[in-house]
């Protein structure tokens, strides 16, 4: 493990007027990665990067950069940049003074400024926009100034705050490549807000998953997906079917009535517990064949593959994912392997959870 | 909907007629004729050609824009650790509160305040350095005209200054910004607007003081509102003290399209390379 670049400890963040935004959050952040802050609305994310980029204090906790305690570093001597939620460009600059404010604040030569600045907007997809003053831009462009106003300054942490939210599908594709590359390029470290689950799962080394000021959940996107801690962040990430169940033993669980093999172990024998499989881990089969046999409800084509809503004898929903459609009305089989089910406790925290994955997944 | 709109416009549009398109009618019409109701240059030929009023304005226009820039320099500051207070509400309304009382009251307390047996001199005097003729001094007239005019100065820029988007002042920091390059390249241009309104709503009723002028200048201090007094109340010469009217209100406008905004179009930053040279 590297040493990191900026670890939270402990920090809860109380408003004045009592509310709480954030409850101990604890993050470790190294340097050159991509990490993800994805979380609901009103959660807390944007409040981390203030805490962070030193806008506001932490009520309690510390903020810690390469090794030093930095809680009362002024804002504008911390090595961060800030891409802001809603933009804050400088209304009374064009693009071009907005982009080079951060360089021309460091005196650097009039024309590597200029090299710098054309070459951000360039990477924003925006080079022709330079003389145009921010009143005279789309949304998008805004946001994509505002990105280019960051990156410029190549700091050694980029906060980004839903830097994309406002791009069409294809922009946004494209502007998670060019934010990608340069991340890498550069080697930056990037905090990167996002409510968009797709986004944060395809772009990130690490997700950090909040909910009402707290961190659920941290990893990397496959652990996330595959192994999601509670009913909310397996919801919140992808598409799932959440059943009640109950963990006869070890490797053995039961829903639906009947009991199944499966990958999860370390809880007590007849446990109440909820189990997770993902509409993509469903094989379609015979009825016969099936460990499972739901009737076909209605289907939709989603371009690489349809998605198939079908009810079991119990009435519960299942979603499924098929390359092949299937016909309204009919009873289909549903097959899957043991490690597609995933077990999740109630209420599990989640060093007690990491615990317990390390604990069986090694024998 | 449309007939609705003008019927509304009728005592709006009366009122401008009364009391603002027929009085610079009169004004205009006085300074272009004589006694005898001939039309004439000769009010605006006297006032070109007299070094007396020639004086007076430059007179005038100098204290207004002393009294302006007085102004501007407390108002600034005061508006900015203003609008960074708990309690801005009742802050504000110790500010307005004065303008509440009649200029003539206030005037008033400030002779009993500076005058030789007033509370300053008895204070110096207590201190062992007074009494002093603090009255009709160009200082005391300075501190009263720029006295009743702060609040007015304050205002607008309080309003701008609210208006700023924190956020602003954040994206500053973040860029490496000091507190003062903030202010400077960030708060400051933004808040232009404010500062060029409260120049408007100072600078032209200065040029006009008359009553503070004799009250507390003691006519040492004579400027084109005393002299439209003087005009149209003692010597009669209602002529001239239109003339002089003209000329204010001329200034006035000067003043008005100086600090208006106009919808700024900068020369192209780029491509153009020698700029960026
Ligand atoms: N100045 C403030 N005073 C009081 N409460 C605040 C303040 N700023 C934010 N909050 C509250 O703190 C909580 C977290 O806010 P935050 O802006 O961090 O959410 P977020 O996760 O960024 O949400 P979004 O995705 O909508 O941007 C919210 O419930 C918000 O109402
Ligand atoms: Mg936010």
């Amino acid at each position: 493990m590297q040493k990191p670049i900026i670890e939270l400890k402990k920090i809860t963040k109380r408003y004045d007027d009592g509310f709480t935004a954030l409850e101990n959050i604890n993050m470790t952040i190294e340097p050159g990665k991509f990490y993800s802050l994805l979380g609901p609305s009103g959660s807390g994310k944007t409040t981390i990067l203030r805490i962070i980029a030193g806008f506001t204090d932490a009520t309690e906790g510390d903020v810690v950069f390469e090794g030093n305690k930095i809680n009362a570093l002024p804002a504008n001597q911390r090595k961060v940049n800030t891409v802001f939620q809603n933009y804050a460009l400088f209304p009374h600059m064009d693009v071009f003074e907005n982009v080079a404010f951060g360089l021309t604040l460091k005196k650097m030569p009039k024309q590597e400024i200029r090299k710098r600045v054309l070459n951000a907007l360039k990477v924003v997809q925006l080079p022709d926009y330079a003389n145009r003053e921010i009143s005279e831009l789309s949304g998008g462009q805004q946001q994509r100034v505002a990105i280019a106003r960051a990156i410029v300054n190549e700091p050694k942490v980029l906060l980004l705050d839903e830097p994309l939210s406002a791009l069409d599908m294809k922009l946004r594709k494209d502007m998670q490549y060019e934010l990608r590359e340069l991340q890498q390029r550069l080697k930056i470290t990037f905090i990167f807000v996002t409510h968009d689950q797709e986004e944060a799962l395809a772009m990130s080394d690490e997700i950090f998953v909040m909910n009402d000021g707290q961190v659920l959940q941290s990893g990397t996107p496959v652990d996330i997906y595959d192994e999601p801690i509670n009913h909310f962040v397996a919801n919140f990430i992808g598409e799932s079917n959440i059943l009640p169940g109950k963990m006869l033993k070890d490797f053995e669980v039961q829903f639906v009535g009947k009991s199944f093999e499966c990958a999860d172990a370390g809880m007590r024998p007849n446990e109440k517990v909820e189990v997770v499989l993902r509409p993509e881990d469903l094989d379609i089969t015979t009825p016969e064949q099936g460990k499972l046999v739901v009737k076909v409800d209605t289907q939709l084509f989603r371009g690489d593959h349809f998605e198939i809503v079908g009810y079991d004898e119990d009435g519960n929903e299942w979603l499924i994912h098929s390359t092949n459609p299937v016909k309204d009305g009919k009873q289909i089989g549903l097959t899957f392997e043991p490690e597609d089910i995933h077990v999740m406790r109630f209420g599990e925290k989640e060093a007690d959870f990491d615990a317990r994955l390390e604990q069986y997944e090694e024998d | 909907m449309k007939k609705t709109r003008s019927f509304f416009m009728v005592p709006y549009l009366a009122w401008i007629i009364l009391f603002v398109i027929a009085p610079l009618i009169l004004i205009l019409y006085q300074s272009l004729t004589n006694n005898q109701g001939q039309w004439t240059l000769q009010n605006f030929q006297t006032y070109a050609t007299s070094w007396t009023y020639l004086k007076m304005t430059l007179n005038s226009f100098w204290y207004a824009l002393l009294i302006t820039a007085v102004t501007l320099l407390i108002s600034y500051p005061t508006a900015y650790i203003l609008s960074k207070m708990k309690r801005q509400q009742l802050w504000l309304l110790l500010i307005i509160l004065p303008t509440w009382i009649n200029l003539l009251l206030k005037t008033y307390a400030f002779i009993g305040l500076l005058s030789r047996t007033g509370t300053v001199n008895q204070f110096l005097a207590f201190i062992g350095i007074g009494p002093r003729q603090l009255l009709f001094s160009d200082f005391s007239f300075l501190l009263v005209a720029s006295y009743i005019e702060i609040p007015f100065m304050i205002l607008p820029i309080y309003n701008a200054i609210v208006q700023l988007d924190p956020a602003l002042v954040n994206a500053s920091r973040d860029l490496g910004a000091t507190n003062f390059q903030t202010f400077t390249k960030v708060v400051f241009p933004l808040t232009i607007s404010g500062v060029k309104a409260g120049i408007q709503a100072v600078f032209i009723p200065s040029l006009s003081l008359f009553m503070i002028t004799r009250l507390i200048g003691g006519n040492r201090v004579i400027t084109l509102g005393t002299a439209i007094e003087e005009h149209f109340l003692t010597t009669m010469n209602w002529g001239m003290g239109s003339t002089i009217g003209v000329v204010l209100i001329v200034m006035m406008f000067i003043m008005m399209m100086l600090t208006n905004d106009r919808k700024k179009k900068r020369q192209e930053v780029l491509p153009n390379e020698e700029k960026t040279n």
